[in-house]
């Protein structure tokens, strides 16, 4: 029975980090798939909305800034609005030019949320991190959410422990990956809704032909920027979320370019891009076989080193940047093999050709 | 005048912004011409030359220790930059010649995933810790310290930073001369004017796209080279943090203007090293920690002001 | 059959660009020493006539053949290489080359008498010659186009393929560029010249093409046309 519950927790942290990786891949695909924009400043704007929640609903410390103690609500539409404010400078300056240079600068600006976050130690706590960020359910278990309103209306803290304590303790586990799965799917169903909108639609016009948008009058980059925004919104979310997930969070290796920039443009990639459904559907699958891939290339090592006179022992301590290579292969080979992905984009309008 | 603010500001401000300069210059001149001629930012280009400065060091090991050799890092260098050409070679061939006349994008994305492929490599083979390039601390250069102390303007160059800007200048005069004075220089001078035109002027456009490679993979492991030297180890992140003074180097010189990313890396060498001096009161003017920082700022300001860079180059 | 009579032959070509079909089975010959001048409203397939015998797009039908050679689709760089030279319309020299550099460039193909072909070249424009150092982007448009012109001779060319040489030129220049024209095709080039400029380029040539809409209209000697009324109201405007 324990080891069923062990496979249940297990396929719902599975859920909980694929459905992350889905938010932040269903927003790379309204700056990608809508609008051609090419960010590779992913874990900058991740790490913009993890630490805007953080702040705002950590309990107060003395390591950093605040915590304010808000409510998780306010801090999750912050973490949205700080990831959307700069998102819209990067915009503003660089969408006008050509995709390259947006790509530069995105990875630019990733660098320097790195370097403030790490050099701030008053605010951010430098190197070090927020700990004890409050995550989604397990924090009702928590003595100054439930002293407080809105629990308090409900019951006493007496009685929420009581609650709490007859519960078993990974309760809340089931109730955290449901909800971000919840979440993929609002934020799904309203990006569908906006792709097959007008908005939507002229967005698919400018990506296919610009100089015709253009000369018909459309405002192209202030489309452009719209679309940038938007998605540099869902991925603050998503850093929210994540936030919540690991409870713990620093500058560098939560937020580890090659994890989260790269990973989720492989998913966005493989699932198909401007595809809402190939988004989700690739996150998952790239999630699944990221984390099988660690336990396969580590039996493997096993079974070369028990059986064979190669010892490659050593190889163990790297078998994470095996992973990475393998990986990075994979995009090389979609790319070339397979550019439409999984679920190859569906055009909104019927007339329009492919 | 000199104490008490010249030597400071010479010895550990001006030179070492110099010296990083040069560094970033080599770097950018292989981002530019690759972006001018095959017309895409190549992110892997960083991780070229950290590769380049880690079979250099090998190099170095090996001779060591099977023949009792100590050589020179530069003559290492030699063997590193026909691999690493060899590298960019089957790179281009077998990720980026695909996407020829597909959206650039398309390549740019290929470059970034070869920027992790390369990277994880790099770890795989030698693994992730720090290696010490070359031993010992860098005492400074004792002829132009006497000279320049008996002149009452004590100068102290550490003779690696000799060996990085004389370095430089011959490389830059090298290429200079290949791109004023040789026919395959001037073709690459035309093929980043205009593709087009060199397609139906007959000029061969494949070997252009090879000759640059060979420039900039040569001008990658010079530029890894020197950086290891400079800091004397090695690491699989130094190709990533070069990355981003590169490119503005080469935005800032113009994309395409070879002259332009090495005036370019200077000026973002000096103000990284410069943005750190007391100039006002006693504390650095910018806390060392976002010295990265001021190549990106430098950039921006450059996107907005003028995105054809101080040479005009090309703007897409 | 005997097709050795022509130095360059578009046989019922078809082609486009991507899934639009412009040239809908046109047929053209130049005979050697010709000057040989396509005309015809915007948009008539002038220009896509040219890129086609460059291999720049797809044809789908028709063959090109140069000196009774099969040269269709073969990518633009090797049809140099095959003899035939071609001038832009636009964009036509590289701007941050000097002139003489330019013209090195334009004999990329070739592997010897560079210097003795550079001299002739600086002979037959001898504005050239003087501003051989300067950089091609700071000269006049008229200059130029002679560059362009000289650029596109430094191979030993079997036929010249001139993309509206005069356009946006002054009447001076046009007049000069016209009997630079001539001049070349004295030395023996075939050249095949599209224009907007109907009246001059029909004066200077030996026959003319009319296309319209991607199809053969007429066709005849220069002078036949310029005296057609139906050409003459069409093309060669109202104004006279």
């Amino acid at each position: 029975m324990d080891q069923l519950i062990g496979y249940f927790l297990y396929f719902c942290s599975l859920l909980a980090v694929g459905g992350i990786y889905s938010l932040i891949a269903l927003g790379l695909n309204v700056q990608w798939g809508f609008a051609g924009l090419f960010n590779v400043g992913i874990a900058g704007f991740v790490s913009i909305g993890a630490y805007t929640y953080a702040l705002l609903t950590t309990d107060t410390s003395p390591l950093h800034y605040g915590g304010l103690g808000l409510p998780l609500a306010v801090g999750i539409v912050a973490a949205m609005v700080a990831s959307g404010l700069i998102s819209a400078i990067i915009g503003v300056i660089c969408i006008r030019l050509r995709s390259d240079y947006l790509a530069i600068a995105t990875i630019g600006i990733a660098e320097i949320i790195k370097l403030v976050l790490k050099n701030n130690s008053e605010i951010t706590n430098g190197p070090r991190g927020i700990n004890k960020i409050p995550r989604l359910w397990e924090n009702f278990t928590e003595e100054r959410f439930y002293n407080d309103w809105p629990m308090s209306w409900f019951a006493s803290a007496e009685t929420w422990q009581s609650i709490f304590s007859s519960l078993p303790r990974w309760w809340w586990q089931p109730c955290f990956a449901l909800s971000i799965i919840i979440a993929v799917y609002v934020v799904y169903r309203l990006l569908e809704k906006l792709r097959l909108s007008p908005w939507g639609r002229m967005m698919t016009a400018i990506r296919e032909n610009e100089p015709a948008a253009h000369a018909a009058g459309k405002n192209v980059t202030g489309r452009r920027i719209e679309a940038f925004i938007l998605g540099s919104m869902i991925m603050g979310l998503a850093g929210a979320v994540l936030a919540m997930h690991l409870r713990l969070i620093e500058p560098t290796n939560t937020f580890d370019p090659s994890k989260l920039t790269f990973l989720v443009w492989v998913m966005l990639i493989a699932g198909g891009s401007g595809n809402n459904r190939g988004a989700i559907l690739g996150s998952f699958l790239i999630w699944v076989i990221w984390s099988a891939s660690e336990i396969v290339i580590n039996v493997g090592i096993n079974v070369i080193d028990d059986f064979t006179n190669i010892h490659v022992g050593i190889l163990s301590t790297r078998a994470g940047y095996l992973r990475m290579l393998l990986i990075g292969l994979l995009l090389q080979y979609i790319l070339q093999k397979y550019p439409l992905g999984i679920l190859p984009e569906s055009r909104p309008t019927a007339s329009s050709k492919t | 005048m000199w104490e008490s603010f010249g030597f400071e500001f010479v010895n550990f401000y001006f030179v070492p912004g110099i010296v990083l300069g040069c560094i970033y210059a080599l770097g950018a001149i292989g981002i530019t011409l690759t972006f001018g001629i095959l017309r895409f930012a190549n992110f892997a280009h960083g991780e070229v030359m950290m590769t380049g400065a880690y079979v250099t060091w090998t190099i170095m090991a090996l001779t060591g220790a099977l023949f009792g050799w100590a050589l020179h890092p530069l003559i290492a260098a030699i063997p590193s930059v026909f691999l690493m050409i060899l590298v960019f070679f089957v790179v281009d061939r077998f990720f980026y010649k695909p996407f020829r006349k597909a959206p650039t994008i398309k390549v740019v994305m290929a470059s970034f995933g070869m920027m992790l492929v390369i990277r994880s490599l790099v770890q795989i083979l030698w693994g992730p810790n720090q290696i010490t390039f070359v031993k010992g601390i860098a005492k400074p250069n004792s002829f132009i310290r006497e000279l320049t102390g008996s002149m009452d303007m004590m100068i102290l160059v550490p003779n690696k930073h000799f060996l990085i800007m004389g370095g430089t200048v011959v490389i830059v005069m090298l290429l200079g001369y290949l791109l004023t004075y040789t026919r395959i220089g001037k073709a690459m001078r035309a093929v980043s004017d205009s593709p087009d035109l060199a397609l139906v002027t007959g000029i061969d456009v494949e070997v252009v796209i090879r000759a640059t490679w060979i420039v900039g993979g040569a001008c990658a492991v010079a530029a890894g080279v020197f950086l290891a030297t400079d800091i004397q180890m090695l690491e699989t992140t130094m190709g990533f943090r070069m990355l981003l003074p590169m490119f503005a180097a080469a935005i800032l010189g113009g994309i395409g203007k070879p002259y332009g990313a090495v005036l370019g890396g200077l000026v973002i060498g000096l103000a990284e090293e410069l943005s750190s001096y007391p100039w006002i009161g006693d504390a650095p003017l910018l806390s060392p920690g976002y010295k990265s920082g001021v190549a990106f700022s430098i950039m921006i300001v450059m996107l907005i002001v003028r995105p054809s860079g101080i040479f005009k180059g090309r703007t897409f | 059959m005997n097709t050795d009579n022509f130095t360059l032959e578009l046989k019922n070509i078809t082609a486009g660009y991507g899934e639009s079909e412009i040239l809908h089975g046109i047929n053209l010959k130049v005979k050697p020493g010709e000057i040989v001048a396509i005309i015809g409203p915007n948009g008539a397939g002038k220009s896509t006539a040219i890129k086609a015998i460059l291999g720049l797009l797809n044809i789908t039908k028709g063959s090109v053949l140069l000196d009774g050679n099969d040269i269709t689709d073969t990518p633009p760089d090797r049809v140099v290489t095959k003899g035939i030279s071609y001038v832009p319309q636009t964009h036509n020299v590289f701007v941050n080359l000097s002139v003489q550099e330019n013209l090195e460039m334009g004999a990329w193909t070739r592997t010897d008498g560079i210097p003795e072909r550079l001299d002739e070249m600086f002979t037959l424009f001898p504005d050239l010659r003087e501003k051989r150092r300067q950089a091609a982007g700071s000269l006049s448009g008229g200059q130029r186009q002679m560059v362009a012109m000289a650029k596109a001779l430094m191979v030993d060319a079997k036929v010249l393929l001139l993309d509206e040489p005069t356009a946006g030129l002054s009447p001076k220049y046009r007049g000069e560029i016209f009997s630079t024209i001539q001049d070349i095709n004295s030395s023996g080039v075939p050249i095949l010249i599209v224009e907007q400029n109907a009246k001059q380029a029909l004066g200077c040539a030996n026959r003319g093409y009319v296309l319209v809409e991607g199809t053969n209209r007429y066709e005849g000697t220069g002078k036949e046309l310029l005296d057609d009324r139906e050409v003459a109201r069409m093309f060669l405007g109202g104004g006279e």
